[in-house]
């Protein structure tokens, strides 16, 4: 396909030329992507042959200093006056050992089975009286011992690190090279190494509130923790894939074929929701922006803050206020029965119990907050567009529609193209909007505890918050995930063709 | 003949003109009405609160706003959105921003794998880690606390790195290149060139971090559920005022509560709009 035909397409034939690409493309970036594999793991077994080839090598090559340095962290390095950090090295194998022995040694123990006893009675030897206490606790077995994983990979890379290095000073010392003093190896870390001080604490933190409850997360989809299981009072253990099977209808629990069905619904509207809730309002927005902008309107500014007020609102006042005012009894309806526009009796169930209704209403009350946003990131880049293009168009004899279909658009397109996929991305796991709008939708009987308006990530959360059945949300929330980054891959790879294909500028 | 077909073509452009404004008038009602309803509504004395059933209320009174201060815990909840809010936002502004340098300056093996394996945790649904961030705060007795909170919210920051990391890769590599030449070190680089050079964005970080404790609603319920006292704005309006069958009865002591707290983050807001719209457009869509 030469340039110069793919410019010459309409609209509708560049979309269907970039589609059939796409999936033209698939197999050969399928085939590319298992190709990569054995690369990829020859590369990660160089890696770790690397890693045991250095060990050999310290235990070979080592002196007794280096070598005392695989049981006592620190000592080759302490032995060749690199005391900062060979006492740092002694101090966390210190602690770790008292870690493992006093606290996560035993909850280790318990992971294959999660605890055995929930409860135990004991007798008080004042009263008399036989009362429960408390024993294991599967939660907490499980979030520990998630925990315990980490701080002991984190143990074997620091022990490496400490062998190595071991090595490494024992073979300066013999070659007579200068090593590093602890006073420039303090001065490296705001300098050479500076990215290790900056990127400790944010990392730190990641791991800890991100990163090990997605693990967390992960393993529950695996264990049977709901309302009938829930700790203290009773335990929780391993069922393997029962959750997974119970979603695709195989499953031996009585509800597994409606779960199926209602995960089917529900991420059916999720998809029609991102896509109207990105589109309607990036389109809507562009236009706004573009009659603010035409020349010869004046107060453009005062047209534009009026928008932007409703942004500086916070967005769960504005939600909150619509549902409040849009509810059954809400000020839409009374107003309405005053005016006599319907009965008492025949409110409109906007956010209620007419799925469809609530469901066009959301997508709309969403138009009415999204806007404002959108006319933002339109408005600066429609002053970015050169003049000179509408000038030309308009020599040649285009119209405005014209001049918008083939000028504006694809320039819009082109340039917030990145916008829209985050957008559609967030969308699809847009908790606010449906959540606080949304309240009202009662449950539908032939759903699994759904609404008609639930997104994934909402029935997700009336799933642990309000039924307790962990399990099964985990298993939403993997596949949520597994689809989100789906979408983004597809996306991406496509909004990367089409880079390539239209440079604008 | 030319005048003629010119001055219909003015005409035709008035017309336009007369239709835009036209729109843009109804856009700006759409718009403008449901925030008059809401401060129309936070004056509704009708006796018990209610729905009421007409656009001005029969009796205008501050009763609401007094309620709001003398009768809930909204000055508390008020005082602790303050707090977290403010400390986040300090926290948050520190992690963003050397986070970014981190990885738009400086070049190290695992550059690359982390910026991956950050894109790929902001998939997940944030809230699946609740129950799990939870317990761990339960473990360290930090729930039905603003700590607590603050924690969770500063310690997912680095994530938010993406416009921040944009905005200093368009700052020109030649500025670090002479500082190191004249002997500076990665950190005096961070502190004297890149901070200096980075006021909008920095703006436009803490304006963000400060507004986003105001709106949050999930965590801040389920953190601090032991005691309702503790909550933040967003959790007790929603928990607390519209509370399944409470919502008649509050919901003009809510609308008093919607307009104290819009109130100074739309001055802030508009105040500082500029660099939200800098941030936004320029992170965004760069492409």
């Amino acid at each position: 396909m030469v340039d110069l035909e793919y410019l010459k397409m309409s609209p509708l034939q560049k979309f269907w030329f970039n589609f059939k690409a796409f999936f033209k493309g698939l197999p050969s970036k399928f085939s590319a992507f298992f190709k990569a594999i054995p690369k990829k793991l020859y590369k990660l077994w160089l890696a770790f042959a690397g890693i045991f080839l250095n060990i050999g090598r310290a235990a070979r090559d080592g002196d007794w200093k280096t070598r005392t340095s695989f049981a006592v962290m620190g000592f080759g390095l302490v032995a060749r006056k690199r005391y900062l950090r060979g006492i740092l090295y002694f101090l966390f194998e210190v602690l770790f050992v008292l870690y493992m022995v006093f606290f996560g040694g035993k909850y280790i123990a318990q992971m294959g089975t999660l605890g055995e006893v929930a409860e135990v009675a004991v007798k008080d030897p004042l009263t008399g009286i036989t009362v429960y206490e408390y024993h294991d606790n599967s939660l907490l077995i499980l979030l520990y011992s998630l925990l315990t994983i980490f701080i002991m990979i984190a143990f074997v890379y620091m022990w490496y690190q400490n062998v190595k290095s071991s090595l490494i000073s024992q073979q300066f010392v013999e070659a007579r090279m200068h090593l590093p003093t602890d006073k420039e190896e303090i001065h490296s870390y705001a300098d050479e190494n500076y990215h290790k001080t900056l990127l400790s604490v944010p990392l730190l933190g990641l791991t800890v509130f991100t990163i090990l409850p997605i693990f967390f997360m992960i393993f529950i989809a695996f264990t049977n923790f709901d309302g009938n299981h829930y700790p203290p009072a009773n335990l929780f253990g391993w069922v393997g894939g029962e959750n997974f099977a119970n979603l695709f209808g195989g499953g031996v629990a009585g509800n597994s074929s409606k779960f199926a069905f209602t995960f089917g619904q529900v991420l059916l509207w999720t998809i029609v929701w991102a896509f109207f809730a990105t589109f309607l309002n990036y389109i809507l927005g562009m236009l706004v922006a573009i009659i603010i902008n035409k020349k010869g309107i004046r107060f453009k500014k005062l047209w534009r803050t009026i928008l932007v007020i409703t942004i500086a609102v916070p967005q769960f006042v504005s939600l909150l206020f619509m549902s409040q005012i849009f509810s059954d009894q809400g000020l839409i309806n009374n107003l309405l029965v005053k005016w006599g526009v319907i009965e008492d009796a025949g409110r409109i169930p906007f956010l209620s119990t007419d799925g469809t209704l609530a469901r066009t209403m959301i997508i709309l009350i969403n138009v009415w907050i999204g806007i404002p946003y959108s006319m933002l990131i339109c408005t600066g880049i429609l002053m970015n567009i050169p003049e000179d293009l509408y000038e030309s168009a308009r020599i040649d004899g285009a119209g405005p529609f014209k001049a918008y279909m083939k000028i504006t658009l694809p320039y819009m397109l082109h340039v917030t193209t990145p916008y829209l996929i985050t957008q559609f991305i967030g969308n699809l796991n847009n908790f606010n909007v449906i959540f606080l709008l949304s309240g009202n939708v009662p449950i539908s009987s032939d759903m699994y505890n759904a609404g008609q308006t639930d997104l994934l990530i909402t029935w997700l959360y009336k799933l642990t918050m309000t039924y307790n059945e962990y399990g099964l949300a985990s298993v939403i929330g993997i596949l949520t995930f597994v689809i989100v980054a789906v979408f983004s891959l597809v996306l991406y790879n496509r909004s990367k063709s089409v880079k390539n294909e239209e440079d604008f500028m | 003949m030319e005048k003629k077909k010119l001055r219909s073509k003015k005409g035709a452009e008035r017309a336009t003109r007369i239709l835009i404004y036209a729109v843009l008038i109804v856009i700006s009602i759409i718009w403008l009405i449901p925030f008059l309803l809401l401060i129309i509504q936070s004056f509704n004395g009708n006796a018990g609160g209610g729905y009421g059933n007409s656009i001005f209320p029969e009796v205008w009174t501050f009763d609401n706003y007094v309620k709001l201060f003398t009768e809930t815990d909204f000055p508390k909840w008020y005082g602790n959105t303050l707090l977290v809010s403010v400390v986040v936002t300090v926290f948050q502004t520190a992690i963003v921003l050397v986070t970014s340098y981190a990885l738009s300056r400086l070049r190290f093996k695992m550059r690359k794998p982390l910026m991956n394996l950050m894109l790929i945790l902001g998939m997940f649904p944030g809230f699946l880690s609740m129950t799990a961030v939870y317990f761990v705060l339960k473990e360290i007795h930090l729930t039905a606390n603003p700590l607590g909170l603050i924690l969770v919210y500063s310690a997912s920051s680095a994530m938010q790195y993406y416009i921040c990391k944009g905005f200093f890769d368009t700052i020109p590599k030649s500025l670090d290149e002479a500082a190191r030449i004249d002997g500076a070190s990665r950190q005096q680089i961070l502190w004297k060139v890149i901070l200096p050079l980075a006021k909008p964005i920095i703006i436009y970080t803490v304006l963000t971090a400060f507004i986003a404790p105001w709106g949050e609603y999930m965590f801040a319920s389920l953190i601090m559920r032991g005691d309702t006292s503790m909550y933040t704005v967003a959790a007790g309006m929603k928990e607390i005022f519209l509370s399944q069958g409470n919502e008649y009865k509050y919901f003009t002591v809510f609308c008093a509560a919607a307009v104290v707290v819009s109130i100074p983050i739309t001055v802030l807001f508009i105040w500082l709009q500029r660099y939200y719209v800098e941030g936004i457009t320029g992170g965004s869509v760069k492409g």
